[in-house]
């Protein structure tokens, strides 16, 4: 299959972008970053600069695959990343558009590679448990409901590639904090340092240049894992505890 | 943003059933009893001056709003955008702050067509059973007469169903408020008072252009 990628190449950080179009021969049994491989492949052979993309695992767990195709997060499959939708789902002669995230607090890289590290500083502010875990203890010690566990493991398959923030008019990182939040709320090893928690990673979440949350619901439709805003739901609830109940002011 | 929209909603509702009373074929009596009422009880001067207050502040939040998250989305936009949306209306969801621009420019064309005639304007006055009210109800005619202000209503409305039908859910979310027994009920009373709100308040200019 011919196809005509129009992609968005930038320089680095400070340099101001274009678009420019490349054709590329691939056939439908590539995933989307296998036909970039091939392009990439052709643009080395004819000493040009090769489309920067990030990528890891290829098999849709890892989360750094982080493009904007024909306008949707990780292209217009429901429930895929960039590495796991194939070339079956386009046609011969299809022109696609290919972007990098964009938001103020995703800066972009190079071409379609952009700075996710504000996640990880969110992470850095509360995504964790600091319990003395000690032994691992027998199975079913700590008794949690089935349905409980099933909604944290739900939320915990946030794989926090930022499609939530990419697809959000507002840019907001709402659904990747929720879901990081209501992962650990959910588990009795959790909820002991719930409050802090909430409001740590809020509050960086904001200082990260964040968008507030509409609940236009973007992300949730967009999210390569479908991780729902009820979620989000959760942590504007969590939040307001935690406000209320902490010692700890509210920036 | 919530709280100040969920009280707004209530105040539309109330406002809405005092309005109804137009489609009476009373030659606006009971209209401009309830219009006297409505201005001289002081109850309702409480009311309507938090009223005020609110209308503005969830005016203020979402101006704060708009330009906060225009700032966080950057300046480069999306060559190729599209919006997708879970159990809402994307066009309203993505365009609440110009929904909103556009009902707030309605308040003020609306509040200088009928509420500062009532204060501050020259209102001939009607008397029924011996008691003197102002007649109201005539300038009410006298608007819905020209097609330019009723295709403006008329216009307004559709934006107030289309802010309604996002905003009420939205405001139950944000308060976090989901659940999944409830939510989709309050979806669903979401969507209908974003359509009954709007058409009772559409009807009244339709009707005095149309069969009056």
């Amino acid at each position: 299959m011919k196809l005509k990628l129009k992609i968005w190449r930038q320089k680095n950080q400070a340099s101001k972008g274009t678009f420019e179009t490349y054709d590329v021969v691939a056939n439908e049994h590539m995933s989307f970053l296998e036909m970039l491989d091939v392009l990439n492949e052709d643009l080395i052979s004819q000493k040009k600069e090769p489309v920067v993309f990030e990528h890891d695992c290829r098999e849709g767990i890892c989360g750094t695959c982080s493009m904007v195709i024909n306008g949707h997060p990780h292209g217009p499959n429901g429930g895929t990343t960039a590495c796991q939708l194939h070339m079956r789902f386009f046609k011969d002669g299809d022109i696609i558009t290919v972007e990098p995230f964009r938001a103020s607090a995703f800066p972009v890289y190079k071409d379609l590679a952009v700075d996710r590290s504000a996640f990880d500083r969110i992470i850095q502010a509360g995504g964790y448990i600091s319990v003395n875990t000690g032994q691992a203890v027998d199975a079913n010690s700590v008794p949690v409901e089935q349905n409980v566990a099933e909604a944290a493991f739900d939320a915990a398959a946030c794989i926090g590639c930022g499609a939530c923030v990419a697809a959000c008019p507002n840019s907001s990182a709402m659904l990747f904090t929720s879901a990081k939040v209501a992962h650990l709320s959910l588990l009795p090893q959790g909820q002991v340092e719930e409050n802090q928690r909430v409001l740590n990673m809020v509050n960086q979440m904001d200082a990260e240049g964040f968008g507030r949350c509409s609940n236009v619901t973007a992300c949730e439709a967009e999210c390569p894992k479908e991780i729902s805003v009820a979620n989000i739901a959760m942590l504007n609830r969590k939040y307001f505890k935690a406000s209320l109940a902490s010692e700890k002011k509210v920036q | 943003m919530s709280l100040t929209g969920l009280f707004l909603v209530l105040f539309l509702v109330v406002h809405l059933a005092g309005n109804l009373q137009l489609l009476l074929d009373d030659g606006g009596e009971a209209f401009n009893v309830y219009t006297k009422k409505m201005t001289t009880s002081p109850i309702i001067k409480v009311i309507s001056y938090g009223n005020y207050f609110f209308i503005l502040l969830h005016a203020f939040q979402g101006i704060l709003l708009y330009f906060k998250n225009r700032k966080a989305r950057g300046s480069e936009a999306y060559a190729v955008k599209v919006t997708k949306a879970v159990n809402t209306n994307s066009f309203a969801a993505s365009n609440m702050a110009w929904l909103g621009l556009l009902i707030l420019v309605f308040l003020g064309i609306h509040m200088g067509d009928f509420w500062y005639q009532m204060k501050w304007g020259e209102v001939p006055t009607v008397v029924y059973h011996g008691d003197t009210y102002e007649n109201l109800y005539l300038k009410v005619e006298a608007s819905f007469s020209n097609i330019w202000i009723v295709l403006f209503y008329c216009l307004s409305m559709l934006g107030l169903a289309f802010h309604l039908t996002h905003g009420f859910q939205s405001a139950f979310q944000s308060l976090g408020l989901n659940h999944p027994k409830y939510s989709p009920f309050i979806r669903g009373v979401g969507k209908v008072i974003g359509v009954i709100i709007p058409i009772g308040f559409a009807i009244i200019p339709l009707y005095y252009f149309f069969l009056k």
